[in-house]
């Protein structure tokens, strides 16, 4: 880690661009530039790559879509996270999914996310969402299954809202739905009663919602529980007493900073008891 | 409005007669519609020249040079749905929450095989079973859309279905 550190910084320092395959799941820091491998071909050992580059254009181009944490300035691909480079291979044509996975606890609404907003205010046709983002998003009475307008929708100030958002950019405040766009609520809408909220980093609910984590696999097998997953690092959890609700936040919060073996340890002795 | 047009004839007549005398009109005037049929080609493509100024000049534009964005390569996607293959973020085990637990199979299913899920889609109603259905609802339905006096040819035959009987009721010359 350090190591890969300190290449990124050498490059840095020498300000060229390095290719993003050269890189993959290495540390790559913001302002660094990178090439995606079409545009690498051009780049020559003689450091005359920007002038070869512009005619490189008659080769067929595929598509590549860069992801959170890197940033497309004209032709050039930008790092504008801290974090390492991540790169997925396409499913069928085009040149496949480059991001940065990187470590942070702020939370940037970004469209399509799911998320676990509380409600704060209640005025007029809009319900305030505290999402933990800069700003509160605005969510519709509209917005949920099988409200109308004269059937409005039972939420009051202090509910949990699971929904995702329609609209997320830097200009404008962020919009929840709790429906999708087929107006069904899929899971979607007020979270029931009780239950314990708790924050954590956003590395780790990526972490936890990876299709192969096996710590879910583990505490699903515990005892009878329920989980909500929030992309803005919010977690809700409900088991059938507080202790065992306590037991399961405990466990979630504290795997993120343990290795595989560590984690075992903890399942096994919690199977036991 | 026509007696107006007739003054004005009358007075770019006064004009070019007696345009020694100093009399001249002012440019608003000679620029409206019914002034410029007596004016000479001369003034009148003067006064053109004119107005395409004043429109010149008062016509906006932004002062920046072209932009010329090129289609890229590279598309900016900055959710990490599209990166990573997360799961459906609500999850209950072991019967705590049947509802979820039925949801959460369907959406993470959805992810996975789509395709799969699509070819077993099974028909209810075969295509053949189908058009079977529809031959013989062709007499009922084509006889809801006939006229009442066209109805009473859809005789029913032995079998009994209703099939449409063409001909037509013509006069049948009696027997003597």
């Amino acid at each position: 880690m350090a190591e890969a550190a300190g290449v990124a910084a050498e490059s840095l320092v020498g300000g060229r661009a390095r290719a993003a395959c050269t890189v993959l799941n290495q540390v790559v820091l913001p302002g660094e530039e990178l090439l995606l491998p079409e545009q690498e071909d051009a780049e020559g050992p003689g450091g005359t790559g920007e002038r070869l580059r512009l005619n490189a254009g008659a080769r067929p181009r595929v598509r590549v879509v860069c992801g959170p944490g890197l940033r497309r300035c004209g032709d050039r691909l930008l790092v504008t996270k801290c974090g390492r480079l991540r790169h997925k291979e396409p499913g069928g044509s085009g040149g496949g999914v480059y991001w940065v996975d990187s470590q942070q606890k702020r939370y940037v609404p970004v469209k399509g996310d799911h998320v676990i907003g509380i409600v704060t205010a209640k005025s007029g046709d809009i319900f305030k969402v505290d999402v933990g983002g800069s700003e509160p998003a605005s969510l519709s009475y509209l917005a949920f299954e099988g409200a109308t307008k004269r059937n409005r929708p039972n939420v009051q100030v202090g509910d949990l809202v699971y929904g995702q958002f329609v609209v997320a950019n830097k200009d404008m405040e962020p919009e929840m739905v709790c429906i999708d766009s087929c107006g069904r609520a899929n899971g979607m809408g007020v979270i029931g009663q009780d239950g314990l909220l708790f924050k954590v980093t956003l590395g780790l609910i990526r972490k936890l919602l990876a299709p192969d984590c096996e710590i879910i696999q583990e505490v699903g097998k515990l005892y009878p529980l329920e989980i909500v997953f929030g992309m803005n690092g919010r977690i809700w959890v409900k088991a059938k007493t507080v202790q065992q609700t306590l037991i399961l936040a405990n466990i979630l919060e504290a795997c993120e900073h343990m290795t595989a073996d560590q984690r075992k340890q903890i399942f096994s002795r919690l199977a036991e008891s | 409005m026509r007696g107006r047009a007739r003054d004005g004839s009358r007075s770019t007549a006064e004009v070019s007669m007696a345009a020694e005398r100093k009399t001249k009109l002012s440019k608003n005037l000679l620029r409206m519609k019914f002034m410029q049929r007596g004016l000479d080609s001369e003034t009148k493509k003067q006064l053109e020249e004119e107005e395409k100024k004043i429109i010149s000049e008062e016509h906006w534009y932004l002062d920046l040079p072209e932009l010329k964005e090129k289609e890229s390569f590279i598309i900016e996607e900055q959710s990490f749905l599209l990166c990573e293959d997360l799961l459906y973020g609500r999850m209950s085990f072991r019967g705590f929450n049947p509802e979820v637990e039925k949801l959460m199979l369907q959406m993470n299913a959805k992810n996975k095989a789509e395709e799969v899920e699509d070819e077993t889609v099974e028909l209810d109603v075969s295509d053949e079973e189908m058009a079977r259905r529809y031959e013989t609802l062709v007499g009922t339905i084509g006889k809801k859309f006939a006229k009442k006096r066209d109805r009473a040819n859809y005789e029913e035959d032995e079998n009994g279905d209703i099939k449409p009987n063409k001909s037509k009721k013509t006069f049948l010359k009696p027997q003597d």
